[in-house]
């Protein structure tokens, strides 16, 4: 594998990941439980969606092959994206959207403070500019852990059955494979390993101050980096490449 | 009319003129997104950089660049969009943050990122209307990606806060 292959590969995992969380949290435009959470939700997801730009633009420029942020979002299918497989589950209850996104916020916060310092100029200029996002994601994740495991009988019990379903995903977050190895080497990218350790500590803290405990499921759902995903990630597309595809071209 | 009639300086002024689409009070240089203006072949390049990578209005603010220019008769442009140096607030002009401050929104402080990160305290924020810091926050996402939702606690009204980044 040359480093221009895996570069592209990676980026696709890093952007499409933030593309495809963006697009799940804008499904809550409209419908969250309180006005100052449906902005908020939002906002964050107008984030993701603007980190995805810079990356899969990146993306295209390594590959060469003339495609642009546009063309990879929304004219590739789903056996073409490399989002992590958590990013692409169901919103589900309130309960469940916060245990997600703090369950990716972390992992994301950690890889991008990495990622800071990458090599590729390009790569440490985007994680610059959105590891100050990310830090306030990640606080406004961590304070809802605690507001909702630490609230009603009703609210630890959503949110701890949220953890639970969603704790298969996260193993395949630090899964490493020959893009890893590629550009770990040339100190482009982080190993994911010191990912790991850090999520764990930090994800262990916040559960143990919000009396939830830690999903015992051994069981690991894994597939993203070869394209696997579960079968939400179609419906998805459908709806995020629908206007795209349906008008070739359409500009206003 | 030739572009070489303008310096870069003189288009870095004129350019001043240009409103932030959300917060209009400020232009797009006390607010730190217009970084540089330089001519490369003929074409007038103009540098700027988002506040937020997901910002709705660079769009907006790329749009009114290029007819600003045309209005002088540049017709050649090209707004280059960077990400490094990235943004912070402390490119805010004082003057700016006063503008601000005047138009209803708490500016920020001098202290760039909070690195403690999470479940940092709300810090202590001044009332922009009334001056009082008895204020707590409602929210710490607002009507736009910069902003975060306060409420003064002594004249009961609600105020955005621009938040440090």
């Amino acid at each position: 594998m040359t480093l221009q292959e895996a570069k592209f590969e990676y980026l696709l995992r890093l952007g499409d990941s933030s593309l495809i969380i963006g697009h799940r949290l804008s499904e809550w435009c409209g419908h969250g439980p309180i006005l100052e959470e449906d902005i908020a939700l939002i906002n964050i997801a107008l984030d993701f969606v603007g980190n995805a730009t810079s990356i899969l633009a990146y993306a295209g420029q390594v590959e060469g092959k003339g495609r642009n942020e546009d063309d990879l979002a929304f004219m590739r299918g789903e056996r073409e994206f490399r989002n992590l497989l958590i990013t692409e589950q169901p919103n589900g209850d309130y309960a469940n959207t916060i245990a997600r996104q703090f369950l990716f916020d972390t992992y994301m916060f950690y890889l991008y403070e990495e990622l800071k310092s990458s090599k590729d100029e390009t790569i440490a200029a985007i994680a610059v500019k959105s590891h100050k996002e990310i830090t306030y994601h990640l606080r406004h994740t961590s304070e809802w852990m605690l507001r909702l495991g630490d609230g009603t009988v009703e609210s630890h019990e959503r949110l701890q059955n949220g953890l639970n379903d969603l704790w298969m995903f996260t193993s395949e977050m630090f899964d490493m494979d020959e893009v890893d190895a590629v550009l770990i080497k040339d100190g482009i990218v982080p190993d994911l390993n010191k990912i790991k350790a850090s999520w764990e500590k930090r994800v262990h803290e916040v559960l143990a101050e919000a009396t939830l405990q830690i999903p015992t499921t051994t069981f690991k759902q894994k597939g993203s980096k070869e394209g696997k995903h579960t079968e939400h990630l179609g419906f998805l597309l459908a709806e995020m490449q629908y206007v795209h595809r349906a008008y070739p071209g359409a500009k206003w | 009319m030739n572009t070489k009639e303008y310096s870069s300086e003189q288009i870095f002024k004129l350019l001043s003129e240009i409103p932030d689409p959300e917060i209009p009070v400020i232009n797009i240089i006390e607010l730190g997104i217009l970084r540089e203006v330089k001519f490369v072949d003929e074409v007038c390049v103009v540098v700027i950089t988002p506040t937020y990578t997901g910002c709705p209005a660079m769009k907006v603010i790329e749009d009114d660049i290029k007819i600003k220019l045309k209005e002088i008769g540049i017709d050649k442009v090209k707004v280059e969009l960077v990400l490094s140096p990235a943004w912070t607030t402390d490119w805010i002009s004082d003057t700016a943050k006063e503008k601000l401050r005047a138009y209803g929104i708490a500016p920020p402080d001098h202290t760039s990122v909070d690195k403690k990160v999470l479940l940092g305290k709300a810090r202590d924020l001044k009332c922009p209307l009334c001056g009082s810091k008895n204020t707590e926050m409602i929210s710490q996402f607002g009507s736009t990606a910069c902003k975060a939702l306060y409420r003064c606690l002594d004249c009961k009204e609600p105020f955005d806060y621009f938040k440090c980044l």
